[in-house]
Formats: C-alpha cells, structure tokens, sequence
C-alpha cells in the first residue's frame, strides 16, 4: 500500500487594521462600527491609564508585584467585546485586565489583588469571571469545566479563557484542550502570545511555527490574528463566540501580540530582551492605529484626546483613591474565609492569635498564674 | 561582580553562596546540568544563578519551557541518564505540577526498582513567606516533602550552611529537595569559605547554647526566634537550634538538648497541624518524656490558606509570638 496523507491543515491569519490604521476593505465586514471602534478606543485608554498608574504605585512602594497589560488591550477587548457582558464568563490568567473591566469587574479590584488583599478577587454578584489566576496555565481546565457545566444545564452561555504563550507549555493546558474538545464545550480559549514568557522568548519555548497550531491536535478551529488590531481580534472571536453559542464546540485563538513592558515589576526585561525589538512593537501599539484610523475618520484630535486623557485621569485617580482608602483586613480575615463553618482547632486559634496550647487553654492544668517573665 | 567584589562588602548572601556553589560545582562535576524557568539569561528571578549561562553555556544552564512536571520529570530521566541534575523550580507554590513526578517517581526510584536505578537529583526551591510576594509565592510546603519517603528535604538558614548543604546534595546519591528561604536570600551577608566544603545532610546546628529552654526552628524563623531570645529577660538561658535538614532529621541533637533544658518551643512557618512541629513534638514525647518539665509547644503559621501580603505578617510566626510562648513555656 503506498503511503498516503490522513491529515492536512492551514491556519488562517487575519488582520483588518494595520499598524497604521488603514482598514482592509476586503476584510471589514462583520467587524466594529465607527461609533463603537470610538467608543472601544476611549475605554482602552482608561485601561491603558490603569496600567500606568498600577506600574507607578508599585514603584512608589505603594502595591506589591504587578504585572502590566500595556500593549495588549486589543486582544483583551476584542475578544471580550465579542462576549456577552453579565452572561458569558471569562476565565482570566493576569494580563487581560481590560476584558474583566469590560465585563463589570470594578478598575479597584484589579489594584486591591496586587495590593495583598483577598478582596480584590470577591467577585460582585451578577460578574461572570473568575478572579486573577497566578499558576501559569491551570485556568483553562476551570474554564473548560465552566463551559462544560453550561452545556450540561443547557444554558446559551460561552466561556473565553485567557492565557499566555509560556502556558502552552503546561500540561493542563492540553488536557484543558482535549476535555475541551472531547466534550465539545462551548469555550473559546484565547492564547496571548506576548512573545515572552518572563525571559524565554516564544522561539525556545516552543519549536511550533505558531501557537495556533496546538489547536490542531484537538481538532478545534484555530485561528490566529494580529493581536494588536481590534477589529480582527473582534472579528474572529465573535465566529468563534457564536459558533460556541450555537453548539459548535470549542475554539482557539493565537492573538500575536507583545508585552510592551517587562513580566512584572520585579522583573527587568532589558537583562534579556533587545530593545529594538521593544522599539518596532511600540509601533504597533494597539493604540496608535487605532487613534490614526478615527483621525482619518474626523472622530477623533488632539482637543479630543487632551480632554479624555483627563477624564482618564480623574477616573483612576479615583480608581486608586478608592483602593488605598480600604482598609487592612481584620485578623480575623485569615481565618473567616477558610471553611463555611471555622471547626474549634481554627476557632482556637483564631480567637487566641496562637497556635501553641499553653496560650490557647488557659484552664490547662500546671499553668502558673504569674508567668515569671510576663 | 567577581567575588573579591562582592567580599569587600563583607561577606556573601545566601544567594551569592548558593551562586559560588553550584559555580565550583560544575566545574568540578560535568555531569552536574541546571534547568528551569527563566535561570539562563536571566540567571532566575532572584538571580540565584546570575551569570552562570555565561560560564557554562546554554546547554548546562538551560532555560526550559514553562512546565514544572516537564522540568522535574526530565530532570529524572537525566539522572537516569547518567547526569547530575539541579532543577529549579521558580516558587513552592509552583511544585505543584511537578508533584506527581516529585513524590511519585523521584522519590521511589530506588526503592521500586531495589536499587537498579536511583535519582541523585536537588530540587532548588525559593520558599517561604515575608517579602510581600503575590498569592503562591509564601508558602512553607516542607513537611509535605518530608512526608514522602524517599526524599531528603534540607532548608539552610544562612549563606555558609547553603554552600556546604548544596554541595551534599548535589553529591547525595538521591533526590534532595532543597528549599531556600527567600526571605533570607539577601538579608545579610557573611564571610563563607571560598574552597569547598560541605556540611552533611542530617545535622542540625546549635546556634547558641542554653539551659532553660529548647527552641527548635529552621528557615528564615531561625532569625525571628533569634530575636525573640533578645527580648527575653537575660538570666533566661534559651537553647535555639536550626534544624537545616527537615528529613532526615537530627534526632541525637533534639533529644540532647531537650533532655537538658526540659521544655521546647518548635517554630516554623508553615500550618500548625502536620506541621513538622508535630513529628519534633511527638519525638520528644517519646525519648524525652521523663525529661520534660512542660509540654512541647509550637509556634506556627495557622492551620489557614497563607494569607495575601496585607495579613502575611500577621499569620507568619514573629518574635513576640515566640517570646510569649517561650515565658509561657517557662512559667508551666
């Protein structure tokens, strides 16, 4: 018998708008409007506004360990404007701020997270995600159960999950991939490939051409798009939103993209990355096409965007005011969340601040009334 | 910076130890390769292995995908292979994808195949609590690893213990889990031999004598019990020993010590209950009983999640909990 092909696949790259904000007419149908490419603009800015800020209050001394966003808004919002706020859920790893913001998550949280306070991650009733996810790649079996659970219960709802290219190493990720597709979830997983993984470029963390083509193995949909052009980020995840939507199982999306700043603020990219590679990404911010599109368009100019930049401002300063004026959490926090119900081991200690019996018991035989060095 | 740099600064940290050891290491053993995430180019994320790539190349400090049970589960099969590798992985609290390879393949080697194949391997791992990190990069898993036979878990406490401890596990003849405490890693420095030199696996330290009381600790609360011994009146003559291996432990120097003061503190980081306060706490029932003038008490993290850096100074063990449960200890 002479050998044959059994498998043969394409991955389909998309993108509509340029780094200079020209839109391909050929590919724009089925994407944004003016008014809401506009509107999408503006909120990016306010993320963006975000981002700078939580990045100064950290070196300032005044929040822990961030991880910045700036540079891939475009996949975040893209995908998560594609998504049905208040019923679809997102499934978060901790550089998509901008898709939780969209879907109601107040700016604070986000800021109280990196702060060191659990409250950050107590989701308001009626917000359809799950907190910040810190371990690289575990999410995504969340998610997929998630979305499992939606088709189990019949409910029209889709989960999107969020990931970054190192996460594609991790184990879970591809049993995330195969339940995913084995169940037919309706899921849509959401690859930012950000180029980096801390210090390890995408080229050694992986020999794959693409992350696009992991899909391939489940025989899911894949797709990648130009991760820093809304219009295609929205345009493929709204495919793969409906489709999920409609029963057709899971999808995959490799939004190529770049992390304009280093992996968190207790990292220092320029010891392994080139800053020309650094300077040709600035060029393709998100940002900056987007603002010479809606120019082009007369929606947009300086008198405008002096203004919301203020606007900005004033929203996260109010954002951060809102944040630093919570209080530390009671001692009693440490405890309170542990089980529904504290058993009396925890309750001991809780009530005592002790773990060490002779503070905890005071009715314990042998203890002298006046300790000798009380 | 070379060392006579770095020794004009009076001493090296614990991280700059741990550097010089695995340096002069894979000099002295070729078979000894590093792998894990990001310990290359970027020389780890506490720069633990700083320049080190530079020396050796990418093919013994290997920066590798981001897979913590890929990372520990090839790291086996070198060892397997005839090499001696170091894995890294980045915090504790990412152990746990590598876990089934840890505990159900590295630590049974040996045994499973009656010693036809073994696993001399070190697992370098930051640990611990106290530099206001994010979720999952505070915690205290020893006991954990103590608790899977087959393991040898050490956790030294200061720059000079950390090069000789490294360098008996690196040469040990089987998996040796090796927690740093990040706390400590750039708290002070001290002045370490240059040459070689090990400290044996198994040996606890006395880090001052006394009569009265045992306090038995290890990690970065070695420096927090240290400082409650100073809040102490001074006719109260404490006896603190750093444990530095957790597994197997050094059973001759608890139960000497213990069998002369009489009463014991254990302190450490991690939950109360199981706890490697628990095993200390039962082993000194059983071979000190009639020595003991005080039930054995321990100071520890709360049998809680570790809380995030708002609360972490308040779940962690600090030397006035400790200064209270030694006065309590001493007034039974």
């Amino acid at each position: 018998m002479p050998r044959k092909s059994v498998y043969k696949a394409e991955i389909e790259y998309l993108q509509v708008m340029d780094e200079n904000g020209v839109i391909d007419a050929a590919q724009s149908r089925n994407t944004l409007s003016d008014e809401e490419i506009l509107e999408l603009f503006k909120f990016m800015q306010q993320c963006r506004q975000l981002d700078e800020i939580a990045f100064k209050l950290q070196r300032s001394g005044r929040m822990g360990t961030y991880p910045q966003n700036k540079g891939q808004e475009a996949a975040a919002i893209g995908t998560a404007y594609a998504a049905k706020k208040g019923q679809d859920f997102l499934v978060p790893c901790y550089r998509e701020n901008a898709a939780l913001f969209m879907h109601g998550l107040p700016m604070h949280y986000v800021l109280l997270h990196w702060m060191g306070d659990e409250r950050g991650n107590q989701i308001p009733a009626g917000v359809q995600q799950l907190p910040l996810c810190i371990p690289i790649g575990t999410q995504m079996l969340h998610a997929t159960g998630i979305a499992w659970s939606f088709k189990m219960r019949k409910e029209p709802k889709v989960a999107l999950t969020y990931f970054g290219d190192g996460a594609t190493s991790e184990g879970d990720f591809h049993e995330a991939m195969n339940f995913a597709s084995v169940y037919q979830v309706p899921l849509v997983f959401i690859c930012q490939n950000n180029q980096w993984a801390i210090s390890v470029p995408r080229e050694t963390q992986m020999r794959s051409r693409t992350v696009a083509q992991k899909a391939l193995a489940y025989d899911m949909p894949t797709y990648q798009v130009d991760g820093n052009d809304l219009l295609a980020v929205y345009k493929i995840a709204k495919e793969c939103v409906d489709r999920a939507r409609s029963g057709g199982g899971p999808s995959f999306i490799e939004a190529v993209t770049y992390r304009l700043a280093d992996h968190t603020t207790a990292d220092d990219a320029r010891r392994y990355r080139d800053p020309k590679e650094v300077d040709m990404w600035l060029g393709r911010d998100p940002l900056i096409r987007l603002r010479k599109y809606l120019e082009t368009k007369d929606l947009w100019d300086e008198t405008k965007q002096k203004a919301h930049e203020e606007k900005c401002k004033a929203i996260v300063a109010e954002v951060v005011k809102t944040a630093e004026g919570i209080e530390k959490p009671s001692f009693d926090d440490i405890f309170d969340y542990t089980f529904a119900a504290l058993n009396p081991e925890l309750e001991r200690q809780k009530k005592t601040a002790r773990t060490s019996s002779l503070g905890q018991d005071p009715t314990q035989v042998g203890l002298s009334e006046q300790p000798q060095h009380a | 910076m070379p060392r006579t740099e770095v020794m004009k600064q009076k001493g090296l940290t614990l991280v700059d130890a741990i550097n010089e050891a695995l340096e002069q290491e894979m000099h002295r053993d070729q078979r000894v390769v590093l792998l894990g995430e990001d310990v290359g180019a970027n020389g780890g994320v506490f720069r633990v292995t700083e320049g080190l790539q530079k020396i050796f190349g990418k093919d013994r400090v290997i920066d590798t995908p981001l897979a913590e049970s890929g990372i520990m589960g090839t790291a086996i099969g070198l060892a397997m292979g005839g090499m001696r590798p170091i894995p890294e992985i980045q915090f504790e609290g990412f152990l746990g994808p590598a876990y089934d390879q840890l505990t159900n393949h590295a630590a049974r080697y040996r045994s499973r195949t009656r010693g036809a194949i073994t696993i001399p391997m070190t697992v370098r791992v930051p640990v611990g609590g106290g530099i206001h990190a994010p979720e999952l990069h505070s915690d205290s898993p020893e006991s954990i690893y103590a608790h899977t036979p087959g393991l040898k878990v050490v956790m030294p406490s200061t720059p000079v213990d950390a090069k000789g401890m490294l360098l008996s596990a690196i040469r040990d003849p089987d998996p040796v889990v090796f927690f740093e405490p990040k706390r400590v890693y750039r708290s002070f420095r001290e002045e370490v031999p240059e040459e070689e030199y090990t400290i044996p696996i198994g040996q606890a330290k006395v880090v001052s004598e006394g009569t009265d009381l045992t306090v038995i600790t290890w990690g970065a609360s070695v420096f927090e019990c240290l400082a409650a011994i100073d809040k102490l009146p001074e006719d109260v003559s404490v006896e603190l020993i750093d444990l530095r291996t957790i597994y197997p432990i050094d059973l001759d120097t608890i139960v000497q010590s213990v069998q002369k003061t009489g009463r014991c503190v254990v302190v450490h980081e991690a939950p109360k209950t199981c706890g490697f306060g628990a095993e200390i706490s039962s082993l000194i029932q059983e071979h000190c009983f009639l020595h003991l003038k005080a039930p054995v008490q321990r100071v520890a993290g709360f049998d809680t999640v570790m809380p995030y850096y708002k609360l972490e100074l308040d779940y962690l063990p600090d030397s006035k909990r400790i200064a209270e449960s030694v006065t309590q200890t001493l007034a039974y």
